[in-house]
């Protein structure tokens, strides 16, 4: 007996709530016609999820060519689609192509000062000029003005909801969507790692998750012992595959935590992201 | 080894596939043992309720629709899963009203990798040297350390043993750890000692023996408890303790009532007069030593000193559960005899007077960390704050002691804790349910999230903002 979706406004009158099965969404409208816009992504929400249900093993192979039908999935392809040199499957952007999709129909139409998606902790955005947009990350208060071209942040690590390959407690990208942020900052997150370092401990994703689109590839489930060296030479690895895409505009900023440590792609606060 | 058993989960169009013990993509339906169950993100204690150990899981439908303020209420961390590190506000950050007050409680699920607990085994029988090692199935998982009056005492766990050393002593060790503070029963073995098998709140089974009662006091203090009433009914009463034993007509009890001495010649080391250090080795027998038969602490009796045929002696354990009655004979050999009744009503009340015989568990962790903040941008006026008692510390809605100096170092009796409350990590390390409660004014001058701050029936009905942040804490129908 499958649940349906279900759609309930916050008490603070100003947030809707909605969820199916894996998916919990966090909406909020400003200056404009919330009503309207609540009521549009709630409609559109009754399909997301059976949408992507019919496409899931497809989208959990690593990504070739392969074209989608469904809204949601070719977002996630098109995203994950530019870093197609590495092993990625169109699951990696899954939250964010949620969190975009469901933003832009919310605000089809709609004239409305600010408004996100909010897919735990994976979020679009939009802005109207003038408007402002405030996350907590890891290194503090990040904050987006209408200039900039972000319009998505995520965030991914091994102590988060999905496995990592890597051992970053939290790497949070900004991007130009939800689904461009979701799938680097999970890339990021891969690469901060030590290869052979004997704190770490890992298990075959598909024994932890049967169906992870991970496979039999090593998860992280513990990180312990780490050096402050350690720390600096794994959080290298993961600036480097930052600055890479970053170059290949792929990404606009990214903020990488281990251990107490953060480190941001731009050092000076002149980036997309800055730091309260 | 065989595959763990993985099940399909119909709740919603996924139908992931759910491994044992695991949870599935939506994190509210897991795999326990086979069957599918709910997960409940947050659970409410209510204070009345508590006190007959029943709580409501947190599920709007399970709410009676009582109105959810004031004090009866306890919001507790129990369930509502953690941010570790947290580096974004905690899972629920609950306002609610007492006494016209508006307060806030953080509620999150803490990890404390500097966790432990210390373990009061009430028992005159000696467990273990102190500074042994105590294991948990083969694994060095703490040690004993000193004795309290009538108990012994282990320390378990602790960063060491949990990161500190191999995988298999960290898992052993977390493991451990988990069953005592969830009150399930744990066979712990002690190098060079006994086994004893502990849980919370019930009597400790010492090398598969029972341990029914406290001991009344040492065997001086027993003298001294009980000389007056033996008066007139036996010649010479020794109570065998490992620790002091006592004789009565040697003992300063004795004399101040006129005792006669009885020429008896106790083997051990004489503290003062009627008292004696070390009549034997430590052990399971009679009051905590290796003695089966009680006279082998005894020399010759001594005539010149009073000793005569006929001379009636008890001796009896500083629990009253080993007692015997002896006579001189002609060669002033002590031969067992029936207990006379009259004799009898002095043994019971030696064990009337002890206690029932009980484990305690405390759980001992650090609030220290980054979970600090996940309440506050500024952790350490966190620390400042419940150092001054300005912000109480709850743990599964129990008020915590708080440790003086630096640091949240808390202890709080699991015993006072909903059954499960605790859950683990592969780190290795203990999750714990971890709440702050301040007022409203306060947690805002301490730098809270107060954008995060809702009330409570908002909670109530609506549960957390995050989805991905709960875990198993039950079962509901």
């Amino acid at each position: 007996m499958s649940n349906a979706p279900q759609a309930s406004l916050l008490p603070d009158g100003r947030r809707l709530h909605l969820h199916h099965g894996p998916i919990d969404l966090i909406l909020g409208v400003d200056g404009g016609d919330r009503e309207a816009c609540f009521a549009q992504a709630k409609q559109r929400f009754e399909t997301v999820l059976t949408g992507l249900v019919a496409h899931l093993p497809a989208l959990r192979q690593p990504v070739d060519n392969a074209e989608f039908s469904d809204a949601v999935a070719q977002r996630m392809q098109a995203a994950v689609f530019a870093h197609r040199g590495c092993f990625v499957t169109p699951m990696a952007a899954v939250a964010g192509a949620v969190a975009d999709d469901v933003l832009a129909a919310m605000i089809a139409g709609q004239d409305v000062a600010r408004a996100y998606v909010n897919n735990g902790g994976d979020i679009a955005f939009h802005l109207a000029p003038g408007a402002r947009f405030a996350a907590l990350g890891p290194a503090g208060e990040i904050t987006f003005e209408a200039s900039d071209a972000a319009r998505g942040i995520a965030t991914s690590g091994w102590r988060g909801r999905s496995y990592s390959l890597g051992i970053a407690d939290a790497v949070s990208v900004a991007a130009r969507s939800a689904a461009e942020a979701d799938v680097a900052a999970t890339l990021i997150a891969n690469a901060v790692d030590l290869p052979g370092h004997h704190g770490i401990t890992r298990a075959p994703a598909n024994e932890v998750s049967p169906d992870s689109d991970l496979g039999a590839r090593l998860v992280t489930v513990a990180v312990a012992g780490l050096s402050p060296r350690d720390v600096e030479r794994a959080l290298q690895r993961g600036l480097e595959q930052a600055a890479q895409m970053r170059d290949a505009g792929l990404i606009l900023d990214a903020v990488l935590s281990l251990s107490g440590q953060c480190r941001a792609l731009s050092p000076e606060q002149n980036g997309a992201l800055s730091y309260a | 080894m065989s595959a763990p058993e993985k099940i399909r989960c119909d709740a919603c169009p996924v139908m992931c596939y759910i491994a044992d013990g695991k949870i599935g993509a939506c994190d509210r339906y897991a795999n326990e043992g086979g069957k599918i169950i709910r997960c409940d993100p947050l659970t409410i204690l209510d204070r009345r309720i508590a006190k007959g150990d029943e709580v409501k899981p947190f599920l709007a439908a399970h709410w009676d629709g009582r109105t959810a303020s004031g004090n009866d209420v306890v919001v507790t961390a129990i369930g509502a899963g953690t941010t570790y590190p947290d580096y974004k506000p905690a899972p629920f950050i609950v306002s609610r009203d007492i006494e016209g007050i508006d307060f806030v409680t953080v509620v999150t699920e803490a990890i404390f990798s500097y966790c432990g607990v210390k373990v009061k085994i009430d028992t005159d029988r000696h467990l273990g040297h102190e500074g042994q090692v105590v294991r948990f199935e083969g694994e060095a998982v703490g040690h004993v350390m000193t004795s309290e009056y009538g108990s012994q005492m282990l320390s378990l766990g602790g960063v060491d043993h949990l990161t500190g050393g191999s995988k298999a002593e960290g898992r052993k060790t977390c493991a451990a750890l988990l069953a005592l503070c969830n009150k399930d029963a744990v066979e712990l073995s002690i190098d060079e000692g006994s086994s004893v098998i502990v849980q919370a709140g019930q009597a400790p089974i010492v090398d598969a023996q029972r341990e029914e009662r406290m001991r009344v006091g040492c065997g001086s203090a027993t003298i001294g408890m009980f000389a007056s009433q033996w008066q007139g009914l036996v010649d010479e009463v020794v109570v065998v303790d490992d620790h002091i034993t006592g004789v009565v007509s040697e003992h300063q009890a004795g004399k101040v009532i006129g005792w006669p001495e009885t020429g008896i010649k106790v083997i051990g080391r004489r503290s003062t007069p009627g008292r004696y250090f070390k009549v034997a080795e430590p052990g399971l027998g009679w009051g905590g030593t290796n003695i089966e038969d009680p006279l082998s602490i005894l020399g010759p009796w001594r005539e010149a000193k009073g000793a005569a045929p006929g001379l009636s002696l008890l001796m009896v354990s500083t629990t009253g559960e080993h007692a015997g009655y002896y006579v001189l004979n002609e060669k002033l050999e002590p031969i067992a005899m029936p207990m006379p009744e009259a004799l009898q009503p002095s043994v019971d009340l030696i064990a009337e007077n002890c206690e029932p015989a009980l484990c305690t568990v405390l759980f001992m962790g650090g609030a220290g960390g980054s979970l600090r903040s996940g309440v506050t941008k500024n952790p350490i006026h966190l620390t400042r704050s419940v150092q001054a008692e300005a912000t109480r510390v709850t743990i599964g809605g129990v008020p915590a002691y708080v440790w003086p100096g630096g640091g949240i170092t808390v202890m709080v009796d699991v015993l006072d804790l909903p059954d499960g409350a605790f859950g683990y990590v592969p780190t290795p390390a203990l999750v714990a349910p971890l709440e702050f409660t301040t007022a409203r004014a306060e947690y805002e001058r301490l730098g809270g999230h107060s954008p995060a701050i809702r009330d409570l029936e908002d909670v109530l009905d609506a549960g957390g903002d995050y989805g991905d942040a709960s875990r198993v804490v039950g079962v509901a129908k």
